[in-house]
Formats: structure tokens, C-alpha cells, sequence
């Protein structure tokens, strides 16, 4: 089309003019807002969650909401539907978003500005993951669908909700400096008098291509078409991130012969309305955090005097969607695709939420319905004995939660669906959640009182000791304790296992802060360094990749969980990139990783060197997709729908008058025009005389 | 804006060279030859003259805004006068072209008169600086916002068009008027052209001061369309003569 060429020719010549700012008139009209976060579209077996703009984008006269009763401007007194509705956090709240969801034809989107938190929110449901947890009708009746106790009471199930409009939320003060510039110039209601064109709206593209549910989108992904196939919806899924004390072959699956081992368990991810923006410091850190440390504090006992029993460090990814790392896991012990199966699991004992205490307890929490089996009852009776003995000399203690009481959500539920194995599962909360602000994005550093005093630097900050990364530490060490004795170690020991509170602050500053640091630099392979940012990780699980790439959550637990169970070697790089050809090494039993080091204090260079560890990666989609059942009521089945581009503008929009009247401008000028130039090139012979030139032949 | 305005603003601008387009200019296969070497003659000149506005562009400092504000200003000068240098070259081509033109034209004789020729060529000027003017405009019309947000009154579209379709005129009126005063050797209309071509520019920078800008520059075409009708060989006589003619028609009709 000409338009475009001719777009084409201006962009060449705007790109050939760079220094020179190229006065296109897009600059005029449009301020593109750029650092925007999205609500996604995810999909599961029966509904699809989350947010669809058209595919043309959506775009509304801006409005900024004041309050709950200001509501009525947009969604039935203005005269200028649709409405893009600007909210502060304190106004993201249920029955504002539903109002504004039932009035969707007025209501073209919304933006939501973070600014002060409100006293507490959760936009996760009240029952987590209440379908694919242990809990059934057939398990018990009673405890299924939380009959009994409600752990997420403050849910009010936002994130599960479906909208046909976009909704943005906006990172930078400057962009909603501007935005709300525009709006007090020209949208402001003056005293009755009606709107004055022209009026300030935004836009706002996230046109999600998937529909329906996961059966629809996967089905679509799998047509064929050309040799790019467009994949329409991305399962979730990630890495599970594990550690054995004691490692195995890791080519032979299946059942090891008189192998028994206790597996601590913690969860890796979490989630938020808006999913790049999930933070998860109370939900999930805490947990994993306690399990690192823990891990760190066993590294020397159970290398000098190994236990008997085996202990496995299980950090699982995509807990929040249904338990995918766990199901996978699972899933894989019991068709002999993992070094043990589940007859070698001796007990398990998880850490969920265990960061923000109502006094000095922490509750463990057992399943009723397996412990009614005698030999269950008594291995969970003897590991409950373990855990309150090992908080001898600290500042706590364990207390168990009364009998009728099911398991929170944690992995563990998953290993009770397949065998009923006895566990524990470390909570902070004896029934409902503590943490206010589950599965949202207010569950950051502040929720954790992570307070650090303001007159010192990051590198300062990473060091100075917490008092919550005290009271972690304490947890981790009655973990570690407690561990060592249920793996039948050498009770003489347990005094000297002590977790480091400095690696526990340390690793809170890095998970909650800013995980540039200089220790995670240091941890950090080379070539992964750009996994390290300013701000802290994304704690959301994210499509699986194809590829063997990991996100940066991932990679930052199996390097630090390397770095503290692993053993440095003086292997050299290229040694280390192929150890098999030495003679002691071997890739079936450890992972060896070149890591940067750090940098001494007298030179610029790292001293990097190769690290020998038994931590591997394993694969944590759904089951689900790997039979193929998209459909499935027994596994997770989300996915995340594809996209093509996601972006918000701002401009000025004219009236409609005086569009319709260029347009009758226009039709005017162009039928005058015909009509006249068919008139005089008629009468052209009568108008011009036409004077005889006195020598035609010359021409 | 939105398509209402793109289709509004794309008839102003173009709607009469389109319209003379197609009742004067298509149905001859050689005055479609001259026009679009007009348009090519008037692009050429558009390149050498933005040549040198970007080498003293990208000589000079790109942060000075009061300097690069002058350089465009002289250099859309500069290409005002090399505008009508080329206006002048087309001339002297196209009367040397004659003969070829009349070898391979249909009718014995010279194919076009220079009246013929002039027009066209004028009206080749005119559609392409037109085009110029406006496709960018018009395409970014298209979307849903208008121009505003800094500042910029919210006519700009429409006048745009106005303008665009103005100076299309002009350029056709200018084009006749020129081909004329060189054929009889009247330099002074080269120069009178020249500085009204000048004094158009000059209003432009009146923008967005639109009434001071626009109304001109529609007088000064109306007064060049009078100019051309009289220059191409029209006269009072001929306007009351079609008016008789038409009168005459109806009433041996009626």
C-alpha cells in the first residue's frame, strides 16, 4: 500500500536521521508508556483467567479514580464512554473490579498505580490448589474443599477472575506523572460544565491469542501449518532444583535396594495478580531460604559422619499451579524416570510458610486421614519427637496443630496422593495463613520487616544481619537438627550443626532486595551473570522452555545451593567443562560447575575455580502434558496464553464533530472539484482561445 | 484521528488534482508522460536540496534548536529557488523534447502545445509536493489519537490538507505562468513567481497561527488562478461568450 511505503520511506529516513530527532507527526500525537506490567491469560482444563484487550487495542477517555463512589462517572454518568480507569493500589480492590467487570462495555481498561498498600489483600482464592492437593471427596469427605479450616481466609480469588478488558500496571512515577498531568489538563469536570474536546485517553494492546481452555489452545498449537508453526498457549512449568547428601547414579532409574530417604521439601515459586511483579517473600522465600540454610548447616556433619538414611533437598518450581514441580516428581518416581521411586522415601518433612510468627511457636501439621494407619502414626509421632528436641537452646519451639486438622497446601499433599507416606509439613500458622498478603504482590521485603538503617551502602546492607533473618536462622538449624536426626545420624553431633545467620541474611538481601550482589556474584556461573538485576527475581514459574533454560530463580537456588553443599575442586575451566577424563570424577554422580569467585581485595580479577556438587536440575512440567491429557482432573493444566506485541500510549482524542466535519470537508471539496474540472475541461475550447503559432512546422 | 479524518483530510488535499487528473490529464497517454517527468524533475530537487540541509545538519550541533530552526529554514529556501531552477530546466527540456514528442505522437504537427505542457508540468509539480506534504500526515491520521498532547492546536490535520491542497494549485498556476513568461521571454515573471513562491513559504512559518497563514496564502492562489486563466489564453470575452452558449443551448433545448 502506498501508506505503508511511504511509512517505510519515512522510517528510513527517520532511522538515516537518528542524531537529528525526526519530527514524525506519531510524536506529536502519541507518548508511548514503556515500563508496563500486564495481566496475562492463563489458561487450565475448564476456564481461562486473567485479562484480553481487542486485537486492534483498547481505548478509553482516562479517568482517575478517587474513591469507591467515584465509580458512578465511569460506569453510568459520563458522557464519554469507554472509561480508561486509572486506580492507586488501595483502590485495586474485589468489589471495585467487579463492578467494573459487570459494566464492561463502558469500562475500555484499567490501570493500577502501586503506591500504599492496603492493610491486608490476597487476590488468590481461600482454598489453594483444592482440587489437586490430597483433599478429595474419596480421601475424606470432611477435610475436602477446606470443610474444616479455611486457610486462606482474606482470598478473594481476583487472580482467578476473567476480564474482556486489559489491565496494566504502571512501574515508573514519570509515566504516571504524565498521565496524570494530561488528565487534570483536559479531563477534569469544571463545576457542571461539560467536557471540553479535546480529551485524554490511553490505549492499551495485550491482545491475548488463546481461548477457552488448555484443550482448545493446545490442539490450535499442534495444526501445522507452515514451517512456523504459531503456538497459540505455552504450558507452564520450570526446573525442580535437587540435592541428595549422598548422590546416585544419575542414569539409573528406579527402585535402589535397602536406599531409604528423607526428603525436605520447600517451594520455589509464587504469584500476583500481575505476574512479573510476584514477590512471594512470606508464601515462598522464607521457606526456601530456611531449607538452604539448612542444607548449608548439614554440609560438614553428614560429610564426616554420614547418616544412614539418605536426605534429599527438593526445591519445587510451579507449586502455585497446581503443584506441577511436585506431581512431576511424583509422576516420575512412579514410572521409574528417577533415581528412586517412592518405596525408598522414608518420610518427609517440608518448611512452608514459617516467616512472620504470632509468637514463638511454629506449628507442624500432620495429615489425620494416613495417620489413622498405626505404622504411619508412629513414624510421625517419632519425627514430631525429633523436631521439638532439636529446639534445645533456642529462642522457640515446635508445637504440633490438633488431629482433625488436614495439611495446609504444600508438595507434600501430592506424595500423600500416591502412597501415604509419613511427613510433616512447618508452618508459622496453626490454621489459617498469617501472611496477609498471600500470593500478592504486597508480600515484598516490608511484609518481612526487613528493615536495614538508611545510612548504609548495598554491599553494607547485604551483610548487616536482620532480625528476621535471626529468627531463620533458628529455624533452619532446629530443620537441620531434626534432619540429621530422622537420617539416623550420630546424636553426639547435633550440637555442633548450627545454621549461618550471615548466609541467611545474606540470602534474603539477595532474594528480596537486590539480587546484584556481590555474594550471588560471586556464586554465579559467568556465563549466567545477567541473571543478576538490581531488583530482586521474578518469582513467577513462566512457560517451559524448550531449551535447557531455566529462569533466573532457578539458576540463583542451584548455584547457591551448590555453593553451600558442594566441595571446591582445583579442577581447571577446560577440566571442568569434561571431568570424566579425570580419573575420580565422574558427570553420573555430581554436576561440576565453574563459578566466578570472589574478587580479592587487592585485584580485579575473580578467582574463579570449579565447584563439585551433587545438586542437579530436574524437569517440572505437568504430567499432564507429557500423556497428553489435556483435560485432566489428576494433574496440573495450565498454560499461558502467546502473545504478539503488549504496549500503552497516551494521546489526545478529537471530537467526534469535528471529525465528521473534516470528513464533509472533504467530500465537499472533492465533488466541487469533479464537478468543475468536468465543467471547464468541457468548455476548455471556448474558455482558452487558442492562439495560431506562426510556424507550426518548425515543432 | 481516525479513518473519518483520514478520508476527509486525503479528499481535501487531493481531491482536485485528482479530479484534473482525470478529466484532463489521463485520457492522453503523452501529457501522462510529461506529468509524471514533472513530478520526477520536482522529487529531484527535493533530494539535492535536502542533501544540503542534512550535511548542515549533521555538521553542526544536533542540540541547538534555535540553530537547526534557521538551518531548515534556509535550507527550505535552498530549495525554493532550486524548486524553480527546475521548474525552468523542465521548460528548456521539454521544448527541446518537441520533436522527439511530435515523432512519436498519433496526430501530425507538434503533439502539445506549450500551454498543454505547462499545465501538466505544473500539475506534476504540484502532486508530488503534495504527496510530500501529506502522506505522513495522512497516515498517521489514521490512529485513533489526535494531535494535541504538546502542545499543537487540534486543527492541524484539516489545515494541513488546506494547505496541502493550496500550494498543489499553486504549483499548477505557477507552472503556467512560468512556461509563458519564458516563451515570451518576460524574465520578470520567473522572478515574480519565484518571490511568490517565497512569500508562500514564508506564511507557512506563520503555522500554527493558522487564519494568519492559510487565508494568504488562498488569496495569492486566487489571484494566480486569475493570472493563469488570462496567461493560458482566457479573457473576459470568452466567459460571457460560454455563458451566452449556455444560455443559447437551453433555450433552443427548451
Amino acid at each position: 500500500m502506498v501508506l505503508e511505503s511511504s511509512k517505510w520511506v519515512m522510517f528510513i529516513v527517520c532511522w538515516l536521521f537518528k542524531n537529528v530527532s525526526c519530527n514524525s507527526v506519531a510524536q506529536k500525537i502519541y507518548v508511548e508508556l514503556n515500563n508496563t506490567v500486564p495481566c496475562v491469560r492463563l489458561l487450565n482444563a475448564t476456564h481461562q483467567i486473567g485479562c484480553q484487550s481487542s486485537i486492534s487495542g483498547d481505548t478509553g477517555v482516562i479517568h482517575v479514580l478517587e474513591s469507591e463512589a467515584d465509580l458512578e462517572w465511569p460506569l453510568s454518568k459520563g458522557p464519554n464512554p469507554p472509561y480508561m480507569v486509572l486506580l492507586e493500589s488501595s483502590l485495586f480492590t474485589k468489589s471495585i473490579m467487579m463492578k467494573m467487570k459487570n459494566a464492561s462495555s463502558r469500562v475500555a481498561g484499567v490501570v493500577v498505580v502501586p503506591k500504599t498498600s492496603l492493610p491486608e489483600f490476597s487476590p488468590h482464592t481461600t482454598c489453594p490448589n483444592e482440587n489437586t492437593g490430597v483433599y478429595t471427596e474419596t480421601y475424606d469427605h470432611n477435610l475436602a474443599h477446606c470443610n474444616t479450616t479455611v486457610w486462606n481466609p482474606r482470598g478473594n480469588g481476583l487472580s482467578y477472575e476473567e476480564f474482556d478488558f486489559p489491565v496494566f500496571s504502571l512501574k515508573e512515577d514519570n509515566e504516571t506523572e504524565i498521565i496524570k498531568q494530561c488528565y487534570f489538563d483536559h479531563n477534569r469536570v469544571v463545576n457542571g460544565s461539560g467536557l471540553q474536546y479535546p480529551l485524554c485517553a490511553m490505549q492499551l494492546f495485550s491482545h491475548m491469542y488463546a481461548v477457552t481452555d488448555t484443550a482448545t489452545c493446545m490442539r490450535r498449537s499442534s495444526i501445522d501449518f507452515s514451517s512456523f508453526p504459531v503456538k497459540v498457549c505455552e504450558p507452564l512449568g520450570g526446573y525442580n532444583v535437587l540435592a541428595f547428601i549422598r548422590p546416585y547414579n544419575s542414569t539409573a532409574f528406579g527402585h535402589k535396594e535397602n536406599e531409604s530417604v528423607v526428603i525436605a521439601a520447600a517451594r520455589l515459586d509464587s504469584r500476583a495478580f500481575f505476574l512479573e511483579d510476584s514477590a512471594g517473600a512470606e508464601g515462598s522465600v522464607s521457606g526456601f531460604v530456611t531449607l538452604l540454610a539448612a542444607a548449608q548447616a548439614l554440609r560438614e556433619a553428614t560429610q564426616e559422619a554420614p547418616p544412614t538414611r539418605n536426605i534429599l533437598f527438593a526445591f519445587f518450581n510451579g507449586e502455585v499451579f497446581d503443584y506441577i514441580g511436585s506431581s512431576r516428581m511424583v509422576y516420575d518416581m512412579k514410572n521409574n524416570k528417577f533415581v528412586i521411586d517412592l518405596d525408598n522415601v522414608h518420610s518427609i518433612l517440608e518448611i512452608g510458610q514459617v516467616a512472620v510468627r504470632s509468637g514463638t511457636n511454629l506449628f507442624l501439621h500432620s495429615d489425620p486421614v494416613s495417620r489413622r494407619n498405626n505404622t504411619v502414626h508412629d513414624e510421625v509421632t517419632n519425627l514430631v519427637k525429633n523436631l521439638q528436641s532439636s529446639t534445645a537452646g533456642l529462642n522457640f519451639s515446635f508445637v504440633e496443630t490438633g488431629f482433625s486438622q488436614p495439611l495446609p497446601p504444600s508438595s507434600f499433599q501430592r506424595f500423600l496422593r500416591a502412597r501415604a507416606i509419613p511427613g510433616i509439613v512447618l508452618a508459622d500458622h496453626q490454621t489459617a495463613f498469617n501472611n496477609r498478603y498471600y500470593e500478592s504482590f504486597y508480600d515484598n521485603a516490608a511484609h518481612l520487616n526487613l528493615t536495614y538503617p538508611s545510612n548504609l551502602s548495598p554491599e553494607e546492607q547485604l551483610e548487616f544481619v536482620t532480625d528476621t533473618a535471626k529468627s531463620l536462622t533458628e529455624v533452619a538449624t532446629a530443620v537441620a537438627r531434626a534432619l540429621f536426626k530422622q537420617a539416623g545420624g550420630n546424636n553426639s553431633q547435633v550440637n555442633n550443626i548450627n545454621a549461618d545467620p550471615k548466609t541467611v541474611t545474606q540470602m534474603l538481601y539477595g532474594f528480596l532486595v537486590r539480587s546484584n550482589n556481590s555474594w550471588f556474584q560471586a556464586v554465579m556461573a559467568p556465563e549466567l551473570k545477567d541473571v543478576l538485576q538490581p531488583n530482586p527475581p521474578w518469582y513467577y514459574v513462566g512457560v517451559a522452555k524448550l531449551s535447557h533454560q531455566a529462569n533466573a530463580l532457578t539458576y540463583l537456588v542451584q548455584y547457591l545451593l551448590a555453593n553451600l553443599t558442594g566441595t571446591a575442586t582445583n579442577l581447571t575451566q577446560s577440566q571442568c567443562k569434561k571431568p570424566d577424563e579425570l580419573p575420580n570424577e565422574s558427570t553420573y554422580m555430581y554436576s561440576y560447575f565453574w563459578v566466578q569467585g570472589v574478587v580479592p581485595p587487592n585485584s580485579t580479577q575473580r578467582e574463579s575455580f570449579c565447584i563439585r556438587t551433587a545438586v542437579r536440575l530436574a524437569k517440572a512440567v505437568s504430567p499432564a502434558f507429557v500423556l497428553g491429557d489435556y483435560v485432566s482432573k489428576e494433574y496440573s493444566t495450565w498454560t499461558e496464553s502467546q502473545w504478539k506485541f503488549i504496549k500503552a500510549r497516551i494521546f489526545l482524542v478529537a471530537s467526534r464533530d469535528l471529525e465528521m466535519l473534516t470528513l464533509g470537508v472533504g467530500v465537499a471539496v472533492l465533488f466541487t472539484s469533479l464537478l468543475v474540472t468536468y465543467f471547464v475541461s468541457t468548455k476548455a475550447d471556448v474558455l482558452f482561445s487558442v492562439v495560431r503559432e506562426p510556424n507550426n512546422a518548425a515543432y | 484521528m481516525t479513518a473519518a479524518v483520514f478520508f476527509g483530510c486525503a479528499f481535501i488535499a487531493f481531491g482536485p488534482a485528482f479530479s484534473l487528473f482525470i478529466f484532463t490529464i489521463a485520457k492522453d497517454p503523452l501529457r501522462v508522460i510529461i506529468l509524471i517527468a514533472g513530478a520526477f524533475f520536482w522529487l529531484v530537487s527535493l533530494l539535492l536540496s535536502s542533501l544540503v540541509w542534512f550535511i548542515a545538519t549533521k555538521a553542526t550541533n544536533a542540540q541547538d534548536l534555535t540553530l537547526q530552526k534557521n538551518l531548515l529554514i534556509f535550507g527550505s529556501i535552498f530549495s525554493v529557488i532550486l524548486q524553480e531552477v527546475f521548474r525552468f530546466a523542465y521548460y528548456r527540456l521539454l521544448r527541446k523534447a518537441n520533436e522527439g514528442l511530435a515523432a512519436i505522437s498519433e496526430e501530425d504537427g507538434p503533439a502539445l502545445s506549450v500551454r498543454e505542457m505547462a499545465y501538466v508540468a505544473g500539475l506534476g509539480f504540484g502532486i508530488m509536493s503534495g504527496a510530500f506534504s501529506m502522506i505522513n500526515t495522512l497516515s498517521d491520521s489514521l490512529g485513533p489519537g489526535t494531535v494535541g498532547m504538546f502542545g499543537d492546536s487540534q486543527y492541524y490535520f484539516i489545515t494541513s490538507a488546506l494547505m496541502t491542497l493550496a500550494l498543489t494549485l499553486l504549483h499548477t498556476f505557477w507552472g503556467v505562468v512560468f512556461f509563458e513568461g519564458c516563451e515570451r521571454k518576460r524574465w520578470w515573471v520567473i522572478a515574480v513567481v519565484l518571490c511568490l513562491h517565497l512569500m508562500v513559504f514564508s506564511l507557512s512559518l506563520l503555522n500554527p497561527f493558522y487564519v494568519g497563514s492559510i487565508l494568504p496564502v488562498y488569496a495569492i492562489m486566487l489571484l494566480m488562478a486569475v493570472w493563469a486563466f488570462f496567461s493560458s489564453g482566457g479573457s473576459l470575452h470568452n466567459i460571457t461568450l460560454l455563458w451566452t452558449c449556455r444560455k443559447s443551448n437551453t433555450e433552443t433545448s427548451s
